[in-house]
């Protein structure tokens, strides 16, 4: 996705966000469309916020979570979209804990695909309005200084941010202890921290990630309590900062754990803009998949 | 007597004789023999103008998948795709199911094998079950046919085993296949660790799962004294853990596969099943290490790892679809492209398919000298084609080669003097 297609999403996304404040938050553009929330994971933000994005647009939306899914009686991934194909829904809004499922699906049904989340790959629609939330507040990426702290290697959402924020111009800086740093990231044009405090040192924004708390057969940290001594972000760590920093996490929060709760509620976090800014953007992909726009490029199943 | 065969004018390439120019090859009574100085009645003259004739292939590395799995290959399908890639022999694996780890089961792929596209060598368990605690029966599956022990695909962990593995092995004269791989290192990755991986968003096994085992794997050889071969090295560390071990006189041998050193991790992006694998492709610097080792002898054997699967095992998610590729009938095309790159000549060519899996195995072959085997091959070094899954003969179509503009294959492929493939 080239720059200029970033920027014409998120000026969809403004120009439709004004619905959400209407006193009938509702327009007819996409009724008679079908929109599958087709889920394998547990989602509540992505997945409600997609639905609410289709409704305030009038289409009608069905999800399917994988625990009322063929997926537990041994179906396959494929088998089952092909089935959610043969009932001609107009797009399939997949989550998956795989990598590269949407690709899968995309090759073997007609819908578009819009990737909500794929294992620990991308998340495309959660980095277009980490986007639309950072210009919100500075007018523009360029230049501005990025940091993304936590488990970066397991994130889809900073797969996503890293490629964004790089394309507008931003320079990303990545901190977290060794083991949540991907092999090779650097060439990706991110510089990696050793300390979170040169990541922090006059930064416009700062992301923390969630921090995963399972992962007994692969010891990446020993304790949350000694990750968050060492990385939670805190009050004090902001002062490094630039004075109207804003502070950004893609929810769900561990309080205390990758973030302290004064900076989640303070005056410097936008952490719910991004949920605001959320419905709008997903409310433009909609739309421009399925082709309210010049271009009837698709924009799912690929990043 | 039988009917005399007479391969005219071909470029006859034996590495063993180190003769290599166009001469004619006589068979009778399925062997090589002296040219006589009249031609026998009723006797079949091929003319290979413009053709190689070599030794036939052996590729010591293959999946044949029966027993217990059919639908994926069997041995008379599997035989008839290596006669089409131009292989005489092939060493078959033993994760079937049953696991080939007594005699009765090497009995049952031998009786299968007969009447079939080429000779077939089973390869026995290490240990029962390849479950890696306890060793297989060595000595009566190698009475039943055996060739050599792996544990392939279920590597072994436990060092002991090995060691034991090894050493009862010298026993009865077998070699130790090593799918060298340090399982709890490579920890469910799907591909080759680095930014490819990460960009994709798959887990990555890093080149130090399988250099460490290597290293284990020569050490112990070296210890007991035993023959170790080092099966689909996919790494630059690893070939340095080998060359150091052949400077030290240990007795280990090894191969590699075509796609490492045709293809890198790139050819995962866009989540292409058809390049998963293990060990998994690597990086260019990897590929071309592996280029080079096949000149200067680090590497001794071109082996392809045939592992065909259905569709059901790969058209699904890359990280649970299944390892592996074919390779018996893309092999000597992309090995041709090797000899036209200048990195290997011709006669490298026939030690690395043919002479060193021949006396690394124990098998007949290898040799084009009067009295051996007629196990030939005979090769267009020019024919192009493009492989297609329809024209490949393997029950499995999951390779990542398909659609590939190829040059050079074998035209005509002869066991024991009698035509199994021809294209001609």
């Amino acid at each position: 996705m080239s720059a200029e297609d970033i920027q014409h999403i998120i000026t969809i996304a403004r120009s439709f966000k004004e619905i959400s404040t209407r006193p009938i938050k509702k327009v007819p553009t996409l009724r008679g469309k079908t929109i599958v929330n087709f889920f394998f994971e547990p989602s509540t933000r992505t997945r409600l916020s997609f639905e609410i994005a289709a409704k305030r647009m009038s289409a009608d939306t069905f999800n399917i979570a994988a625990s009322t899914s063929s997926a537990t009686k041994g179906e396959t991934l494929i088998d089952t979209a092909k089935n959610l194909q043969a009932m001609n829904p107009d797009i399939i809004i997949l989550r998956h804990s795989s990598s590269g499922a949407p690709h899968l699906l995309a090759r073997n049904v007609d819908a578009a695909i819009i990737n909500a989340g794929d294992g620990t790959h991308e998340h495309p629609s959660q980095g277009l309005l980490d986007i639309m939330t950072i210009l919100e507040h500075k007018g523009s990426l360029d230049g501005l200084k990025i940091a993304i702290v936590g488990d970066i290697a397991h994130s889809r959402v900073a797969g996503s941010d890293i490629i964004g924020f790089n394309r507008l111009g931003a320079k990303v800086f990545l901190a977290g202890p060794a083991t949540y740093i991907p092999a090779g990231v650097e060439q990706l044009g991110v510089t990696v921290c050793r300390d979170i405090r040169e990541a922090i040192d006059g930064a416009d924004v700062v992301m923390a990630l969630r921090i995963q708390k399972e992962r007994q057969n692969d010891p990446l940290i020993p304790s949350l309590r000694e990750y968050s001594s060492f990385y939670g972000i805190n009050n004090k760590l902001l002062e490094l900062a630039r004075d109207d920093v804003i502070v950004m996490h893609p929810g769900p929060i561990n309080r205390g754990v990758e973030m302290n709760p004064d900076v989640a509620d303070g005056k410097r976090s936008v952490i719910l803009d991004q949920v605001t800014n959320g419905v709008a953007v997903r409310m433009a992909l909609l739309y421009l998949v399925l082709g309210g726009d010049k271009t009837d490029e698709e924009q799912g199943g690929r990043s | 007597m039988s009917r005399t065969i007479i391969l005219q004018n071909g470029r006859v390439i034996d590495p063993l004789s180190g003769g290599d120019g166009k001469s004619d090859l006589w068979i009778r009574n399925g062997k090589i023999i002296s040219a006589e100085s009249t031609i026998p009645e009723n006797t079949l003259i091929h003319d290979l103008s413009g053709k190689w004739v070599v030794p036939g292939l052996i590729d010591m590395h293959v999946h044949l998948r029966e027993p217990g799995q059919e639908y994926k290959e069997s041995i008379e399908s599997g035989t008839r795709a290596a006669a089409a890639g131009g292989f005489t022999g092939v060493a078959c694996m033993p994760n079937t199911t049953p696991v080939n780890d007594c005699e009765s089961v090497t009995r049952y792929i031998l009786e299968k094998a007969e009447g079939c596209h080429a000779r077939v060598y089973p390869v026995g368990a290490i240990s029962k079950g390849s479950k890696g605690e306890g060793l297989a029966e060595f000595g009566e599956m190698k009475r039943a046919g055996i060739v050599a022990v792996t544990d392939d695909g279920l590597p072994v962990l436990d060092s002991q085993l090995m060691r034991r593995a090894m050493e009862y092995a010298i026993s009865h004269d077998l070699v130790v296949m090593s799918h060298s791989e340090e399982a709890t290192l490579s920890h469910n990755g799907c591909m080759n660790e680095g930014i490819t991986a990460t960009k994709l968003g798959l887990r990555g096994i890093p080149a130090a799962a399988e250099s460490i085992m290597v290293y284990r794997e020569v050490a112990i050889a070296e210890l007991t004294g035993a023959h170790v071969h080092i099966a689909h090295v996919s790494t630059e560390e690893s070939l340095a853990v080998i060359s150091m071990a052949k400077k030290r006189g240990v007795k280990v041998t090894a191969e590699t596969a075509p796609h490492y050193f045709t293809l890198t991790e790139e050819a995962v992006t866009g989540y292409d099943t058809h390049a998963k694998m293990n060990p998994p492709l690597r990086s260019e610097k990897d590929r071309q290490a592996i280029r080079s080792a096949l000149q200067n002898g680090t590497l001794d054997v071109i082996a392809t790892d045939h592992a065909p699967h259905s569709i059901l095992e790969k058209n699904v998610e890359f990280n649970e679809a299944a390892n592996g590729i074919t390779g018996l009938e893309t092999s000597l095309s992309l090995t041709l492209a090797l000899v036209r790159d200048g990195v290997i000549d011709e006669k490298r060519l026939v030690e690395l398919m043919s002479v060193a899996p021949a006396r690394i195995l124990g098998v007949p072959g290898g040799s084009l000298s009067a009295g051996e085997v007629a196990d030939i091959t005979v090769i267009d070094p020019d024919v192009r084609y493009t492989f297609t899954a329809e024209q490949s003969y393997s029950k499995g179509k999951n390779s990542p080669f398909i659609g590939w503009e190829l040059q050079g294959r074998a035209v005509m492929t002869l066991v024991a003097g009698e035509i199994k493939h021809n294209i001609l």
